[in-house]
């Protein structure tokens, strides 16, 4: 029997036989998510098909987070029309406020180890985190999976990024994300499953996985999985490894302890400097938000910087928390107080401007410096904007300066407000849900 | 639907992505006639006129790629076009093409096919033969259960017909 890489483990679970790298399954899903984006032509495919039943209700979830609070009638009534086929259904919805998809199915516990997960989203392979298998569908797609909790798919070939080296102080995940997306191309994990393993995976908390699995949609990959060497949840879980000797289509290795803060110049995620080379760029507004980078540890990482300072004149700091229960774990700990007094507004856990369809949107000209994971022409709103993508740290500096640069460079005691990625994790709580993320 | 039998026309440029397919400005139309009318207009302005029901398109690596828009694999399939042969797919534009009934193949080594010779394709056995010089390609089988969506015309009517994947030995 040939050695299997975690794709092809976890989907061979799924297709419940031994399948391969290029073959075509049909495979048993663990659970399903669509948003305010994508379920209501899910849901009307749903009807074409016949539907009448969702397969297993406790298994999918809706969010409304893309357009939310809705900015118009017609958004307002997508909204209520989801509301009403998921109380009809009985399905799992999270409402205006409630979080971001990505970061709710992790942190309500609808994806495990091991399982096979499905969003009407680009980024849902941020769950690969959690050592599952996460990638995004189209709505038609998820009409399938709503009716009969199967899907066809082809399974991946994997690409093995193996990180090695110990984390230097001030560099995040975010930077070895936007560091791998700038080496690898947008397309150059496509069709393929990104599988990340190595020694410097230890240490990152859930968060700082996530960031990581997240981009990998950047890389065109249709999967991204965190190796679970280090995963510490509230719960017992069977790890999912490759075997050695798994054939991967392409390995990479990177030294992790000689990575700077890393910056995405517009207009594309794959367009990475090192902070050096885009440090005194003046900005308009930051944005700390979306799947990529909006957890506690995040906001924390910005209110290290900024707790006590004043955002630069006339440079504005939007924060859109990535859950109800991130902003509420930031409200007790003083995260959200330090933030609001240095000058940061807040607006819903959501998408936010993330996107580009509502709220936040830059002016002409204007320039952003951004924690989220998008940086296309247009992406925020405004084709006419400028948005370049880093660490919530490095968009904390750059808003105290009112141009880009890196903590160290706004904050005399430095060492006390840079991120670290080396935290021994907080021992795991009692419950089920996943505690401060 | 199984043997496709059609003349090919041969594109071998890589990396066509969704917009060079249907351009954005005419997706807004729920009319496919209005998409077929449009199809790969920007590659080549005359396509639409010469295809006929039953032809065969033949491209290189990444074909739809791009946006995720299903009126890509739509407007080839309202053109009358048989079957999509490229050495590789984009992802979704792959998975789109199954799910609205596009029949596609994808083959590393076609490079003996030209414009105008007739091509064979069985894309249960994976097998693709040019019928002007003989030649037999051989792809990965296409599994039973899509070919039977492609049959059904895409994976709507497919579920609405079956209620649920059914998994039927070759
Ligand atoms: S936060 Fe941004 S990238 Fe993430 S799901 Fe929302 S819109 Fe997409």
């Amino acid at each position: 029997m040939t050695q299997q890489t975690i794709a092809e483990k976890i989907l061979s679970r799924a297709a419940r036989k031994r399948v391969r790298a290029g073959e075509i399954a049909i495979v048993h899903v663990d659970g399903a998510m669509a948003t305010d984006a994508t379920a209501p032509l899910a849901i009307q495919a749903f009807h074409e098909m016949g539907g009448r039943r969702v397969w297993d209700a406790r298994r999918v979830a809706f969010v409304l987070d893309h357009a939310a609070p809705a900015p118009n009638e017609r958004i307002a009534n997508l909204h209520a029309m989801m509301r009403q086929f998921a109380r009809d259904q009985g399905c799992h919805f999270y409402d205006v406020g409630e979080g971001i998809c990505h970061q709710l199915m992790v942190e309500r516990g609808h994806v495990r180890p091991g399982d096979l997960f499905l969003g009407a989203d680009s980024h849902t392979p941020t769950c690969g985190a959690l050592n599952a298998f996460g990638a995004g569908v189209g709505s038609t797609d998820l009409a399938g999976i709503l009716l009969t909790g199967k899907t066809w798919l082809r399974v991946p070939h994997s690409i093995r990024i193996e990180l090695v080296g110990a984390w230097p102080l001030g560099v995040t995940a975010k930077d070895l994300a936007l560091f791998l997306v700038g080496r690898v191309g947008l397309e150059g994990a496509h069709y393929h499953c990104v599988e990340f393993t190595g020694e410097a995976i230890e240490p990152l908390r859930l968060s700082q996985r996530m960031t990581l699995a997240n981009m990998t949609s950047e890389m065109g990959a249709k999967a991204g999985i965190v190796a679970p060497a280090g995963l510490r949840l509230p719960y017992d879980f069977a790890p999912v490894n490759a075997d050695p000797g798994a054939a991967y289509a392409r390995a990479l290795r990177f030294d992790v302890s000689r990575l700077t803060p890393h910056v995405a110049l517009p207009h594309s995620p794959d367009n990475v400097v090192p902070i050096a080379r885009a440090k005194g760029v003046k900005i308009n507004a930051g944005f700390i938000g979306s799947c990529t980078n909006a957890r506690l540890d995040d906001l924390q990482q910005a209110a290290a910087v900024l707790r006590g300072r004043k955002l630069a004149p006339g440079v504005r700091l939007l924060i859109a928390p990535a859950s109800r229960a991130v902003f509420n774990a930031a409200l007790r700990d003083g995260t959200i107080a330090a933030l609001s007094e240095a000058g940061a507004t807040f607006i819903g856990a959501g998408c936010g401007p993330c996107v580009g369809t509502h709220e936040g949107v830059p002016g002409n000209g204007e320039v952003v410096i951004s924690s989220t994971n998008r940086n296309f022409q247009g992406r925020m709103g405004n084709p006419r904007a400028q948005i370049y993508l880093a660490s919530p740290a490095v968009v904390a500096a750059s808003v105290l300066a009112g141009e880009i640069c890196e903590p160290a460079d706004v904050v005399p005691d430095a060492s006390n407000s840079l991120p670290r990625m080396s935290e021994t994790p907080a021992a795991p709580a009692p419950t089920d849900a996943i505690p401060t993320l | 639907m199984n043997v496709i039998l059609g003349l090919a026309h041969v594109y071998d440029v890589n990396d066509v992505d969704t917009d060079r397919i249907i351009p954005g400005k005419y997706t807004k139309t729920l009319d496919v006639r209005e998409l077929a009318r449009h199809v790969l207009e920007d590659l080549d302005p005359t396509f639409a006129g010469r295809v006929r029901p039953g032809d065969v398109l033949v491209f290189g690596n990444n074909f739809g790629c791009g946006s995720s828009r299903e009126q890509a694999p739509a407007a080839i399939k309202a053109a009358g076009v048989a079957c999509v042969v490229a050495r590789s797919f984009a992802r979704i534009f792959y998975r789109n093409a199954i799910n609205i009934g596009l029949p596609l193949i994808e083959l590393a080594e076609a490079h003996d096919i030209a414009n105008g010779h007739t091509v064979r394709v069985e894309l249960q056995r994976g097998e693709v033969i040019n019928c002007a010089t003989g030649r037999v390609f051989r792809a990965a089988p296409m599994p039973a259960v899509m070919v039977d969506i492609l049959r059904a015309g895409g994976l709507v009517n497919y579920l609405k017909q079956h209620g649920d994947y059914v998994i039927r030995e070759i």
